[in-house]
């Protein structure tokens, strides 16, 4: 927990959208270059779509 | 010191402390040491204990007329300390045992997508946000017509040995099994009738809970333009959020939602505008029916239209709003300090006779107060999602009982919030409108009636009409009287604590602020239930023969068909709660509670099943003891509900006095009409029923359970569907914060150039 005021932004930043899910593409594309590297990495959009598209399949419960 | 196992992983021990590698080559992936007792840790602890036990005999001992909502935060957060650290700890060394040089299903199936290793700061933040709902803010405000303190001491230790301990044990079972849901793991070692049982019990109680989640944001949004305004503007906001996301800039979550949550502010301040015009506060104020017509098409649009357009961007501005005001109503407490104005314990806790809900405090006060001691719903979260994110099985204590710890205190912030309004405000909100009639001037002489004493046993002074209508005013609504439900009160003492930002002046917008929270909660749980809901019953249906189509999610036909019978389903429990003469929350509520903690029944009986199938008869009581509390509790409630000759508690009892009176042309308290003897008689009639096929369901359960177990106890222990398991090749600390060992081996990972977890780095920081 040290660094500078901007760096401590960021790490918040990271841990928020790391909580709502927004880092899903960048850890991903991640994913694919260090298991798949061979694999060709889709664009932000086209993840996004199928993303949406397999939530539509699996749909996730909340809580009451 | 190292020794090879020829199939196992490689131990050395230096000084105790294993350090197990499952490739000889690379760094450890696990570190267990003996915990030894450091003086200092000893001392810590005691202190915690001693700040705790404080805190208890502050509100459970001294009383007196001034109680300090503070004694609530430190008796809470100081039991929770204790119980994290040697009850959740007993659990791990006992009954759990976690192997973390096994892969969890996120590093074994790693794809990038659903299963993936994550942080496990972020995972706890992830967990957290799906299992905090309404429920823990509803719940405690009914409650607190028997006094804070019942309550209170269910919330704080109710979570510490059955709440958080479901929560922990269903996510360690998921965890060793691939990340299977509930309903699998439930047929998997129970058998195929208790299996089905469980699966047709969930899909009972989830349409319950959709519709007692639905009365209680209409009880808060009905003749009230401001709500309306404000909600309804979700929507378009929403809609907005999705196409962004989806044509300009395909995610960029983190910038839109901060748009979403600026114009939901908007919306808010807007509200306030629209109350206030002549027309558009017209436009806006509607009768209670017609928001359950609307929030039934809006369940059946939301669960048939594309998933990025609406229950996406809906769920980002609900998961901020959520974690940001229980942050700020924490803080706020903190800040205000609240003096208690309800007393320990009231007359209603033994009469039976309060008005919010009916029967005395055992066993109702537990089934009022579900979620935030006791959750059934949290199995659910913990066996679906949390398993295939979580890199180490040992984090498991951290995430499932960590977090459950936390949306306790939710409930315990809902249940200060909740006693320290006034006394007579709080009655005269949370009684139906047959017993407060309405209008201010009838609600003074109701709660005047009422036998109300201060915190220190003295007469409290009666109220006047000007008085309730000036509480109404203060928070901007035309009328406060009868706002059942539970989220109107909190909302309220949410804008008294509140004010100690801004003022008095700031006060409706703070409430608006909470009834708008919420909502959004409320019908993000519609929305999702309704989808998650149509997606069992069309897997049930796909199990039929002949019927096998209804397994293909993308089947349009059959989407449509099951949203639609889902729909019904909790649309016509929602109807007939909402044209109830009686009061919807008044009689439903009740079983909104014993649906949901019997579906802990049925978490805790597959739970209890495995431990003895593991032949670890010894630490059975561990989740034994949830188990039997909470079905001895929950059936009792449930027997009561259908069996007691009191009108008041027995549906059935219920129904034949209204039944005879009808028959003589009387009319009876809550009926002004033949009509509405009509409606009391059928829906005590279907309500009694509902209660029968939940006690029934469950009851077929746990008997599954209880045959299984007999067995495997008689052989000494029985197979589990426990899978094999691969070696793990990533290692993570245990806790929020890494031991001296554990950073010993993070040392070692980067002096060989390794990173540790390389999937969970993002956000390592």
């Amino acid at each position: 927990m040290t660094g500078s005021p901007f760096a401590m932004v960021r790490r918040v930043g990271r841990f928020v959208s790391g909580v709502t899910g927004a880092d899903r593409y960048e850890r991903y594309v991640e994913h694919l270059r260090r298991v798949h590297p061979r694999e060709p990495v889709p664009t932000r959009a086209q993840f996004w779509r199928s993303h949406y598209e397999e939530q539509e399949r699996n749909p996730g419960t909340r809580c009451c | 010191m190292s020794k090879p196992a020829p199939t196992g992983p490689v131990v050395d021990a230096p000084e105790g402390v294993q350090r197990l590698r499952t490739d000889p080559d690379r760094p450890p992936v696990a570190v267990r040491a003996p915990h030894l007792v450091t003086g200092r840790e000893k001392l810590v602890f005691a202190l915690i204990g001693l700040l705790g036990a404080v805190g208890w005999v502050m509100i459970a001992v001294v009383r007196g007329e001034h109680v300090n909502a503070v004694w609530f935060v430190f008796a809470a957060v100081c039991t929770y300390i204790i119980g994290y650290r040697f009850y959740a700890r007993l659990i791990e060394y006992k009954v759990i045992k976690p192997r973390d040089e096994r892969a969890t299903p996120a590093e074994q199936f790693e794809n990038g997508k659903d299963f993936m290793p994550t942080d496990r700061r972020v995972l706890f933040g992830h967990h957290f946000a799906a299992i905090a709902g309404a429920g823990p803010l509803v719940g405690p405000v009914l409650a607190a017509q028997m006094g804070y303190l019942p309550g209170t001491l269910w919330i704080v230790f109710g979570v510490v040995f059955a709440g958080a301990v479901q929560d922990y044990m269903v996510l360690h079972l998921s965890i060793r099994r691939g990340g299977r849901s509930l309903g699998q793991m439930a047929r998997d070692e129970l058998g195929r009738v208790g299996g089905i049982a469980a699966i047709v019990g969930v899909l009972a109680i989830m349409l319950i809970l959709i519709a007692v989640l639905g009365i209680v944001v209409i009880g808060a949004l009905a003749n009230s333009p401001w709500g309306v305004f404000s909600i309804a503007m979700t929507i378009p906001i929403a809609l907005f959020m999705g196409l962004y996301l989806r044509f300009l800039r395909p995610g960029a979550i983190g910038e839109i939602s901060l748009i979403g949550v600026v114009l939901l502010i908007a919306a808010i301040i807007g509200g306030g505008w629209v109350s206030g015009h002549p027309t558009l506060a017209g436009a806006f104020t509607l009768e209670p029916i017609t928001l359950a017509w609307l929030l039934i098409g809006y369940g059946f649009a939301a669960s048939v239209l594309p998933v990025w357009l609406l229950l996406a961007p809906r769920d980002y501005l609900s998961t901020y709003m959520k974690v940001g005001t229980i942050g700020l109503l924490a803080i706020g407490i903190l800040v205000a300090r609240p003096e208690v104005k309800m007393p320990a314990v009231t007359e209603f806790a033994s009469t039976g006779a309060g008005p919010a809900f009916a029967g005395s405090l055992f066993p109702f006060l537990f089934i009022t107060i579900a979620c935030g001691a006791l959750s059934g719903f949290h199995a659910l979260i913990s066996s679906g999602t949390t398993p295939k994110l979580i890199e180490k099985e040992s984090q498991a204590r951290f995430i499932g009982y960590g977090s459950m710890l936390t949306e306790s205190f939710v409930a315990v912030m809902a249940m200060v919030a909740a006693v320290s309004i006034d006394q007579h405000i709080y009655f005269a909100m949370n009684a139906p409108g047959a017993l407060t009639g309405g209008t201010p001037a009838d609600a003074a002489n109701y709660v005047n009636g009422l036998p109300l004493l201060t915190p220190s046993g003295g007469a409290v002074p009666p109220v006047d009409a000007a008085t309730l209508q000036q509480a109404a005013d203060s928070v901007g609504e035309e009328t406060i009287i009868s706002r059942t439900g539970g989220a109107p009160t909190l909302a309220f003492g949410m804008s008294e604590v509140m004010s100690v930002f801004g003022g008095d002046a700031l006060k409706s917008f703070w409430y608006h602020f909470a009834v708008m929270f919420e909502a959004l909660f409320i019908l993000t749980t519609v929305d999702a239930g309704t989808r998650v809901a149509r997606f069992m019953f069309s897997d049930a249906l796909g199990n039929v023969p002949g019927l096998g189509r209804f397994k293909d999610p993308s089947w349009r036909p059959g989407a449509w068909l099951c949203s639609i019978v889902v729909v019904a389903g909790w649309g016509s429990i929602l109807v007939m709660g909402i044209l109830d003469p009686l009061g919807g929350i008044y009689t439903l509520f009740p079983l909104f509670g014993i649906a949901n903690q019997l579906l802990a029944a049925i978490a805790l009986a597959v739970v209890t099943t495995v431990v003895v199938k593991q032949g670890n008869l010894r630490w059975a009581w561990i989740p034994g003891i949830a188990l039997v509390w909470d079905l001895l509790i929950t059936l009792w409630a449930s027997w009561l509900k259908i069996f007691s000759s009191d009108p008041k508690i027995g549906f059935f009892a219920q129904r034949s006095r209204f039944v005879e009176a009808r028959e003589k042309g009387e009319l009876l308290t809550g009926a002004s009409s033949p009509g509405d003897m009509d409606k009391i008689i059928f829906n005590s009639g279907v309500q009694g029923t509902l209660s029968i096929i939940f006690a029934v369901l469950v009851i077929i359960v746990v008997a599954a359970s209880v045959v299984v177990m007999v067995r495997a106890a008689r052989a000494g222990g029985l197979p589990t569907s426990e899978d094999e398991g691969v070696p793990s090749r990533i290692f993570a600390p245990t806790g929020p914060v890494a031991t001296a060992q554990e950073k010993a081996v993070l040392q070692e990972w980067k002096d060989a150039g390794l990173d540790p977890s390389p999937a969970a780095t993002r956000g390592h920081g």
